[in-house]
């Protein structure tokens, strides 16, 4: 290898941050580049919903009863004369918000938490690791009702309690990759350079799990949305007139031979969720992976 | 027997086509060992393993050549008839006896294996033949042994059974794949010397595959030396040893560590005490004595060898001296402070004066950090620069290491072997220590490159005023760089004595027998 002779460390090729990088390579993935485009327009809708719904989320028509798609109801209405179209971008509003804040949730807790235990092991990691396989024995669905019934139906409540419950895993996969991760002689220089175990895990840990853990935060993220329209199917979640494409579809699933639109269009609009959160899940981890194929 | 004739062998990835092989042409004649040297990447794994139809297609591609076995050309084959004769007339010998059994198999059923799938035998007589080739491989005591697993031999044994296993079918030809290279000194010479007397005995050819010249001295007839995919020389082996045609194949001779360095042994005081070291670990009931009561001095400015095989307790000694593993018992004093005692600042502020230097150069990088990064942290962290000042520091170290700036912002995986383990260096003299401790730090290179990064940590060392504790298990290369030497086995120290003494008067019989292994010693009395 030749290269020019620099001076300053301005000058030296860039490859800088990790972030950085990564986008670089992100934005060469086609399908990745797709799943994010189709993300940031649902997220954009739901943020402007309020102004840009073609009618109030509560607006019933009654006489009108269920009608496929018109030009007055792009996507028809329910049989309460409902705006298709209304409902969904509502409904999006509050899958995406549990999809999304309760899977950070999850991942906040879940990382940090396995982290801590691959790290420390020992008694440290026993106790810790228990305290999640009690967690996991515990019939989440009782854990849901009993904090719905102590602290009352709140929305921000159910975002933490999914959240709670779907970090466990996320721990798991977590612990394992810095157990493998600690025997490596990178985190032993780090040791012997005197750096404190908490920048350890921060610098030199958490970057290098950074791959199952964001495919499976993708996984999570739809399980989340499936995992909410249960709980208002149950009555725990959201409850009408406010809904969510989980509600939706349950919904649209009873009258579907009647009214397939009812179905087919909030089912699309979960679909594609997925689907982008899939693709760009594959294209992050790929991105990430500085030792892959660069160039 | 085997003819090779324009062989071509490359990988078609998405980053284009890679040709690892690039027509060559040899031969391995019936009862000669002939050897294929090179340098990771040269291609001499992937020419032997394309003539198997062991290269995976894709990505691999076989682009031109014959390779006529008793008239037969292997690259035609039909993979059914390839799998007839591999195993059968042409066995193979991996590298790595510890992944190479299958560990849910006793070895008496893996030694039956290739016979009772390649011949019509009943299950007795492959028994049979099984003991009797265990026998012939000096496997002790093989009727009792033969229905163990893996895991109850030690490495050279599972080479041995290994060995067996590709004999049991009398091929005429193993292919030999650096069958000693995972392997102690002193078992790598024996499994040379058994090499070589199956072969003489049952009169196959052996195509024996390997990085190291010095390895292939002693037995090689034929050797064939390998470079980016083309052979440079071929010769026998006097003639490539005393009389080498070709520039690459001189650097690799001179490459061999041989000769020690001049000694300047500095009259001064220890900067390192070691008493009564006791690092054991737990494991059931009984603790393993990894080391063992060790006492030794390191005088502020020597390059002190350890040097062991492996579970000699020599990695250990050097992490217990850092407190990178807790101590048992015993003292270690750096300076005069007592490392064992030391916590939370007063262990980092030492830390700073204390460094280590790791093998493996592809493990001891974090591959999520650039090398400016890499470099730059011990410094912040020390509080020895700031962001604003760090980046000359950095730039200074490269001088140092001998790597180009241009590369501060590239990731590990873009360097090579030679060009990590110099940053790994340079991230442990960043805090300028007085104290280094250097855990086999060239094994895991090529042998060119490995006389460069000695070359290197001897310019430092002097250039720093470095004190280092130096750990390998490779005599010859501990040989140039130490002042003077320790010698362990099983986590007590054998001897103590000043390099030139060691090698001239050896004391002890362990030592003796060690220099006996050391490989290529018909080399070093060539030239």
């Amino acid at each position: 290898m030749s290269a020019p002779v620099i001076t300053d460390i301005a000058q030296a090729e860039q490859g800088t941050s990790l972030w950085r990088d990564a986008w670089q390579r992100l934005r060469r993935n086609r399908l990745a580049v797709f799943g994010l485009v189709v993300l940031t327009f649902f997220v954009l809708i739901a943020l402007l919903t309020p102004w840009i719904a073609p009618y109030g989320y509560a607006e019933q028509q009654l006489a009108l009863g269920a009608t496929p798609p018109s030009a007055q109801h792009w996507l028809g209405t329910d049989i309460y004369g409902r705006d298709l179209l209304t409902q969904i971008m509502y409904g999006g509003r509050i899958s995406l918000a549990v999809g999304f804040i309760a899977t950070a949730v999850a991942l906040l807790i879940g990382v940090t938490w396995g982290a801590v235990a691959g790290y420390a092991g020992g008694k440290v990691d026993a106790v810790m690791m228990r305290l999640v396989d009690i967690l996991y024995a515990l019939p989440f669905m009782i854990f849901i009702v009993l904090l719905m019934v102590v602290f009352g139906r709140n929305m921000l409540l159910l975002f933490l309690a999914i959240g709670a419950v779907e970090w466990l895993t996320m721990a798991r996969i977590m612990r394992s990759q810095v157990q493998s991760l600690r025997q490596q002689e990178f985190v032993e220089a780090a040791i012997s350079l005197g750096l404190s175990p908490g920048t350890i895990i921060r610098r030199h840990l958490v970057p290098n799990a950074l791959g199952p853990i964001i495919v499976y935060t993708t996984l999570t993220i739809p399980s989340v949305m499936l995992l909410e329209a249960f709980l208002s199917f149950l009555g725990l979640g959201v409850q009408p007139p406010q809904t969510s494409w989980g509600l939706l579809i349950s919904y649209g699933a009873e009258s579907m031979e009647e009214y397939p639109w009812l179905l087919l269009y909030p089912g699309l609009a979960l679909t594609l969720t997925l689907f982008s959160l899939n693709f760009l899940g594959d294209g992050l981890r790929d991105a990430l992976d500085v030792r892959g194929a660069k160039d | 027997m085997l003819t090779v004739e324009n062989l071509g062998v490359s990988f078609v990835t998405r980053m284009g086509t890679n040709k690892a092989v690039d027509g060559i042409s040899f031969t391995v004649e019936t009862g000669k060992i002939t050897a294929i040297i090179g340098e990771s990447g040269s291609g001499k794994s992937v020419a032997c393993y394309s003539l198997l139809g062991l290269v995976p297609q894709p990505p691999g591609r076989i682009d031109s050549g014959r390779a006529l076995f008793h008239g037969q050309d292997l690259l035609q084959l039909k993979p059914q008839e390839l799998r007839k004769i591999r195993g059968r007339d042409i066995a193979m010998v991996f590298q790595d006896p510890m992944t190479c059994l299958n560990p849910y198999m006793t070895v008496g059923k893996q030694l039956m294996e290739p016979l009772l799938y390649h011949h019509k035998v009943s299950t007795e007589q492959a028994r049979a033949r099984a003991l009797e080739l265990m026998a012939e491989v000096g496997l002790r005591d093989p009727a009792t042994t033969i229905d163990n697993y893996p895991h109850q031999f030690s490495g050279g044994m599972r080479q041995r059974i290994m060995i067996a296993m590709a004999l049991i079918n009398e091929p005429q030809l193993l292919i030999a794949d650096e069958p000693t290279t995972a392997l102690d000194v002193t078992i790598q010479a024996q499994i040379l010397k058994l090499l070589a007397s199956l072969q003489k005995k049952r009169d196959i050819g052996i195509l024996f595959i390997s990085h190291d010249l010095a390895v292939v001295a002693d037995i090689a007839d034929q050797i064939v030396v390998m470079q980016e995919g083309r052979i440079v020389e071929t010769g026998n082996r006097d003639d490539i040893f005393r009389n080498a045609q070709h520039p690459y194949t001189r650097k690799l001779l001179n490459a061999i560590p041989r000769g020690g360095k001049p000694v300047e042994l500095p009259a001064s005081e220890p900067l390192v005490t070691v008493r009564n070291l006791c690092t054991w670990f737990r494991s059931g009931k009984s603790p393993v004595k990894a080391v063992d009561d060790v006492s030794f001095d390191i005088l502020r400015g020597e390059v002190l060898g350890l040097v062991g095989e492996s579970g000699s307790g020599k990695s250990t000694i050097g992490r217990s001296l850092l407190r990178l593993v807790p101590v048992t018992s015993g003292q270690v004093q750096f300076d005069g402070i007592d490392v064992t005692a030391l916590r939370g600042r007063e262990l980092k502020n030492l830390r700073r004066r204390m460094q280590f230097i790791f093998q493996d150069p592809f493990a001891s990088l974090n591959p999520r950090m650039t090398v400016y990064d890499t470099l730059a942290e011990p410094l912040l962290l020390h509080g020895l620069e700031t962001r604003k000042t760090v980046g000359a520091h950095v730039l200074q170290l490269m001088d140092d290491v001998g790597l180009a700036r241009a590369f501060v912002r590239k990731y590990p995986h873009e360097f090579s072997g030679g060009q990590r383990q110099r940053i790994a260096i340079g991230r442990a003299l960043a805090t300028r220590p007085e104290f280094v401790v250097a855990d086999e730090p060239v094994s895991a290179l090529d042998v060119t490159i490995q006389a460069q990064v000695l070359e290197l940590m001897r310019e430092l060392g002097r250039e720093y005023g470095l004190t280092m504790l130096f750990i390998s298990h490779d005599l010859a290369v501990v040989r140039q760089l130490a002042d003077r030497i320790i010698v362990l086995n099983k986590g007590k120290v054998v001897e103590q004595a000043r390099t030139e003494d060691l090698f001239e008067r050896p004391q002890q019989t362990y030592t003796q027998q060690l220099l006996q292994s050391i490989p290529g010693r018909a080399l070093l009395d060539i030239n």
